[in-house]
C-alpha cells in the first residue's frame, strides 16, 4: 500500500539525478576544480540561479499547492541574506582592523578594535556606534540561526495574524506586498542598523578563507546551493506526496470544504508560510555571499512579484516547474540585461535588449498565462501520455 | 432519551432581517429527519450555526454527552467534534483522486504535524474500499473525482462524510440534479447512515422527502411551523398556506 517518495513522485528521482550530474560537469569544468573552461563569475551566476530554484520551489508549494499568492516571499529570501551577510561583513571587518592595528607599538584592547569595527562599518551612515542588532554578528553559529529564525518568526507572526482573520486572495497578496515595502522601505533608512542604501557589500569575502581564490570559493558555494537545492527539493516532494499534501491542495481548491471536514485551515496555512518562508530564507542567504552585496532594493516588491511570474511560467503546482521558471527566466534576463544580447538595429530604430527585457518578459508572461495555463512543465505531462499511449 | 443536538431559542438577523426567529429543534442520536420550507425559511441558516459558520445573536446550541456548547467552537472543532455538513452543490476536491477524498475524510488526526507524519494503515485501506462499496465507487477509487458523474461527486462527498464518522450529518439538497435511479440510491444510503448516526436532511423536492419516510421539521421565517410526519404536517392548515398551497 505504501509507496516509497520516488515511486509516488517519479519526477523527483529525474530531477535529483539531473542536478547531480549537471553539478558535477560544472565542478569539472571550473576554473577552481579542473579544466577551467565555465569562468569564476558563470560559476557564481550558476551558484546564484540554483539559489533562485530553490526559493521559486519555495513559492511553489506556497502558491501552486496551498494557493497562498504570497506576493512577500523575496522579503524572507533577502532577510536570510543580511543575517549572513552580518557575521560576513563584521568578521571580515575585524580581520581588517586588527590588521591595520598590528602595526601600533601597543597591542589594540577590545575597545579600539569594536570601535575601529564601528567606524569602518557604519561610516558611511555617520555612525561609529554598533547597532543593537549586530549584537551577535561577531558569531557564525548565532547568525547562522538568525538566518532561520528571523524570517521564520515574522512569516509566523505575520501569517498568524492574517490568517486567522482570514485574509484571502487578493487581499492577502496586498497585504503581503505591503510587509515586503514596509521591511525594504524601512532597511533604507540609515538609522536600521543595516547601513540603509548601502547595504552590506563585501559579502563574497569570506572570514578565514580570504587566502582562497575566488575561483575555488565559488565552486564551494555552487556546491552549497547545489545541495540546498536538492534537499529542498527533497523535503518539498516529501511535503506535498503525502497526506498533507493533499490537504494543502484541498485547501487551495476549496477552503471551505475541507474545514467543514474538521482540518483546521489555517495552521496549515501557517506551517506552509513559515516553512517556506525559512526555505527562502536559506536560499538568500547562500546567495548574496555570491552576489557579494546585498542592499533593500533586492527586496523590493518587484522582486517577490517576478518570483511568482517564473513560478506562473514554469508551471504551478509541480516542483520541477519551479525551477525550470526560475532557471529560465532569470539565466534569460541576466542575458538580456547583462548587454550580452545583441541589439536588433531596424534602422528607423534599435531594439535594444537592456529595455526591451522587460517588454519581451511581459508578453512571455501573457503568452503562457493564455496558451499554457500549466507553463512550461505541462509540456512535459503531454510527453508522459504520449508514452502512455 | 436525551437529544444529540439541542438548539434552543436562536435568533440570527442580518442587516435588520431576521433570517433565524426564536428557533428550537432537537433531534436524537440515530434518527432520519427531513426540514423542508419556503425559500428564505432559514434552513440554510440554520445549518451554518450548527456548523459554526454563522454566530446567533442569542440562544444556545449543545451537542453530544458530555454537552459541548458549538458556540465556543471553530468550524473545524466542531467537524471534528462529529458534525459533518453536505453542502448543496457537490464539492469534492475535483484534482484529486477519489481514494485520496476518502483518505482526507477518514476519522484521524487532522492537526497539521500528525497528517504531515501520516502514513496509510491497512486499516485505513480496508475503511476506504469498505467505503467505496458503500457508494458505488469501488471501481472508481483510482479515477480524478472531477471525471465522475454529478451523481457519483454527489455520492462521493456521502462517503467522505461517512468516511469522518459523525455523530450528526447535515445534507443539503441532496437530490437536486439527480436522476431517478442516483435518488433511490441516495435514499437508501442516506437511511442506512441513520441507523448508527443522526442524519439532518434539507430538502426542496416532496416526492424525496416521501421516498425517505421520516419525521418531518417545516420551517417558516426562520422558526419552526409544524412537525411530525409527512402526511400529518401537509395536513397542517398553516403549512398549506405558507408552502403548499400556492
Amino acid at each position: 500500500m505504501q509507496r516509497s517518495l520516488f515511486a509516488r513522485q517519479p519526477s523527483v528521482l529525474v530531477f535529483i539525478s539531473l542536478l547531480a550530474v549537471f553539478t558535477i560537469v560544472i565542478t569539472v569544468l571550473s576554473e577552481g576544480f579542473g579544466l577551467g573552461l565555465v569562468s569564476t563569475s558563470f560559476v557564481k551566476i550558476l551558484g546564484k540561479t540554483l539559489c533562485l530554484c530553490l526559493v521559486a520551489i519555495a513559492m511553489d508549494l506556497v502558491w501552486g499547492y496551498c494557493g497562498i499568492l504570497s506576493l512577500g516571499h523575496f522579503a524572507f529570501f533577502g532577510l536570510g541574506g543580511y543575517m549572513i551577510g552580518m557575521w560576513l561583513m563584521y568578521e571580515r571587518t575585524k580581520d581588517i582592523v586588527i590588521a591595520s592595528l598590528a602595526g601600533a607599538e601597543l597591542p589594540p584592547t577590545a575597545e579600539e578594535i569594536r570601535e575601529g569595527i564601528g567606524t569602518q562599518i557604519f561610516g558611511v551612515v555617520g555612525g561609529s556606534e554598533i547597532p543593537v542588532v549586530w549584537y551577535f554578528a561577531d558569531s557564525l553559529f548565532a547568525q547562522l540561526a538568525l538566518v532561520v529564525l528571523v524570517p521564520g518568526l515574522l512569516a509566523l507572526v505575520f501569517g498568524w495574524l492574517a490568517f486567522r482573520s482570514r485574509v484571502t486572495g487578493v487581499y492577502l497578496s496586498i497585504l503581503t506586498q505591503a510587509m515586503t515595502l514596509a521591511l525594504s522601505l524601512y532597511l533604507f533608512q540609515n538609522d536600521s542598523g543595516l547601513r540603509g542604501n548601502n547595504g552590506l557589500s563585501g559579502l563574497q569575502n569570506i572570514p578565514g578563507l580570504t587566502h582562497l581564490p575566488q575561483s575555488v570559493v565559488s565552486v564551494w558555494f555552487f556546491l552549497a546551493s547545489a545541495f540546498a537545492l536538492g534537499a529542498g527539493y527533497l523535503v518539498a516532494a516529501w511535503v506535498v506526496s503525502g497526506k498533507f499534501g493533499n490537504v494543502i491542495r484541498a485547501i487551495r481548491d476549496d477552503e471551505t470544504r475541507i474545514r467543514f471536514m474538521g482540518y483546521p485551515v489555517e495552521a496549515y496555512k501557517l506551517v506552509v508560510f513559515t516553512l517556506t518562508a525559512v526555505i527562502a530564507a536559506i536560499a538568500g542567504a547562500l546567495y548574496y555571499p555570491q552576489a557579494g552585496i546585498i542592499n533593500p532594493a533586492e527586496i523590493a516588491p518587484i522582486a517577490s512579484i517576478y518570483l511568482a511570474v517564473w513560478v506562473a511560467i514554469g508551471g504551478r503546482g509541480r516542483l520541477y516547474g519551479a525551477v525550470i521558471g526560475a532557471a529560465t527566466v532569470s539565466l534569460l534576463s541576466s542575458w538580456f540585461t547583462g548587454g550580452q544580447a545583441p541589439s536588433i538595429p531596424l534602422g528607423f530604430y534599435t531594439i535594444d535588449w537592456v529595455d526591451w527585457w522587460q517588454v519581451l518578459l511581459g508578453l512571455g508572461f501573457v503568452l503562457v498565462t493564455l496558451f499554457m495555463p500549466k507553463g512550461i512543465g505541462g509540456l512535459f505531462d503531454r510527453l508522459v501520455r504520449k508514452d502512455a499511449a | 432519551m436525551t437529544a444529540l443536538l439541542e438548539v434552543t431559542s436562536i435568533s440570527v438577523s442580518f442587516d435588520g432581517f431576521k433570517a433565524i426567529n426564536n428557533l428550537s429543534f432537537e433531534i436524537g442520536g440515530q434518527e432520519l429527519r427531513a426540514i423542508i420550507g419556503p425559500n428564505g425559511a432559514g434552513k440554510t441558516t440554520f445549518m451554518d450555526i450548527v456548523t459554526g459558520k454563522t454566530r446567533p445573536d442569542e440562544g444556545r446550541v449543545r451537542f453530544g454527552e458530555p454537552q459541548l456548547d458549538l458556540l465556543r467552537l471553530s468550524e473545524s472543532q466542531i467537524a471534528r467534534a462529529g458534525i459533518g455538513r453536505k453542502f448543496q452543490r457537490p464539492t469534492v476536491f475535483e484534482a484529486q483522486s477519489v481514494r485520496d477524498n476518502l483518505m482526507m475524510a477518514l476519522s484521524n488526526d487532522r492537526l497539521p504535524f500528525a497528517v504531515l507524519g501520516y502514513r496509510a494503515t491497512a486499516k485505513d485501506a480496508d475503511r476506504v474500499q469498505a467505503l467505496a462499496a458503500e457508494i458505488g465507487l469501488s471501481g472508481e477509487l483510482e479515477r480524478t473525482a472531477g471525471e465522475l458523474s454529478h451523481g457519483q461527486k454527489q455520492w462521493l462527498e456521502i462517503g467522505m462524510l461517512l468516511a469522518q464518522d459523525p455523530k450528526l450529518l447535515l445534507v443539503d439538497e441532496p437530490a437536486a440534479g439527480m436522476t431517478l435511479g442516483e435518488r433511490e440510491h441516495t435514499t437508501d444510503l442516506l437511511r442506512r447512515a441513520a441507523e448508527t448516526r443522526a442524519v439532518v436532511v434539507v430538502e426542496h423536492d416532496m416526492e424525496f422527502v416521501r421516498r425517505l419516510d421520516c419525521k418531518v421539521t417545516v420551517l417558516h421565517e426562520g422558526s419552526v411551523l409544524a412537525e411530525g410526519t409527512l402526511d400529518h404536517v401537509t395536513a397542517n392548515s398553516d403549512v398549506i398556506d405558507v408552502y403548499l398551497g400556492r
